[in-house]
């Protein structure tokens, strides 16, 4: 399966969403996150990150889905073309959808189109 | 410029984010989150730090050392920029280091900024000082200048750079979620590019 990484500026907020992808694409799904700085404040660590991607990797490639600013630098400088690959994606429905995908056994860019999908939905009425 | 211009650099570089992190912290307060000058003055901390205890064997490491210190120890986006910088120029840099080629390599570092963080000129960010520094130094090699002359041209048109941010609307980072209440300040980024680029005129002058 597909690892997917959530960088977020909180440790907090990158656990949780990803424990809320988790319960809904199923326990299973190789979701972690990797949020606040080295010593538990707001920031990103590349340290942290790449313990994350080592985590969930299982070979079939990873994706890092960043929630804002820095997170997103961080991120890209980890990116390696075909490996491990950023998602450009809302942060809570890019992350759910591309679990949801990856926990189904989706290939890599099937797992980055479904992230992408999420651009699209809306929360009341449609487009 | 050997080795030990690299570190003196480093070093100079770390002592004035410390003199001035206040100054930075201050004007990230007024359009950022208030944390430029503590995340800069630790990460320079830890540059410093690194080249005390791994001495790098040439130019190309020491800024390798630095870029790679600053990418790991800074939680906010200065950290993966002036890393990503400092570590393309030391990819870039062919030894040993003439006036060209510093500045091959520094045209070098400021384009990865560039696409790390796709900022433009006039997004009100580092690369407003960084810019105008690069195209001074590239001039100050085609009119065959001294290191100190053209580090010192550099320094003075990132700080134009820096103070030009001043009126600029924010583009990018978190500034840019201020729309028009962010004119008025001067990029905390610009400002401390600006720092670290007179670092070099000081070390190459040698009044450290």
């Amino acid at each position: 399966m597909v690892g997917i990484v959530l960088v977020a500026h909180s440790a907090g907020l990158a656990a949780e969403t990803a424990a809320l992808a988790r319960g809904i694409a199923g326990a299973d799904a190789p979701v972690v996150g990797a949020g606040g700085t080295d010593d538990g404040g707001l920031g990103t660590s590349l340290d942290l990150i790449e313990r994350a991607l080592a985590s969930v990797d299982q070979g079939d490639g990873l994706v890092l889905i960043p929630d804002l600013g820095g997170s997103v630098l961080t991120a890209r400088l980890l990116t390696e073309p075909g490996r491990v690959e950023l998602a450009d994606v809302p942060f809570v429905e890019g992350a759910i959808a591309a679990a949801v995908s990856a926990a189904a056994g989706a290939p890599l860019a099937d797992v980055l189109a479904a992230a992408a999908d999420a651009w699209t939905y809306r929360k009341v009425s449609g487009p | 410029m050997d080795t030990a211009f690299f570190v003196a650099w480093f070093e100079d570089a770390a002592k004035v984010v410390r003199l001035r992190r206040d100054e930075l912290t201050r004007l990230d307060a007024a359009i950022g989150d208030a944390d430029h000058g503590a995340n800069l003055d630790r990460g320079f901390a830890e540059v410093r730090a690194a080249l005390t205890d791994w001495p790098p064997a040439s130019p190309v490491q020491a800024l390798v050392s630095a870029g790679t210190t600053l990418i790991r120890r800074v939680g906010g986006a200065s950290g993966p920029l002036y890393g990503s910088a400092f570590r393309q120029m030391g990819k870039t840099l062919e030894e040993p280091v003439t006036l060209a080629r510093f500045a091959g390599a520094f045209e070098a570092g400021v384009v990865a900024v560039e696409r790390l963080g796709k900022a433009a000129p006039g997004d009100k960010t580092m690369i407003d000082a960084l810019a105008p520094a690069s195209r001074a130094l590239a001039l100050a090699v085609r009119e065959g200048l001294e290191p100190l002359e053209a580090f010192e041209r550099a320094a003075r048109a990132a700080e134009e750079g820096a103070l030009a941010t001043i009126p600029m609307r924010a583009r990018k980072g978190r500034a840019s979620y201020l729309g028009e209440r962010s004119v008025g300040h001067e990029d905390p980024g610009a400002a401390s590019s600006a720092l670290i680029v007179a670092s070099l005129a000081t070390v190459a002058g040698g009044v450290s």
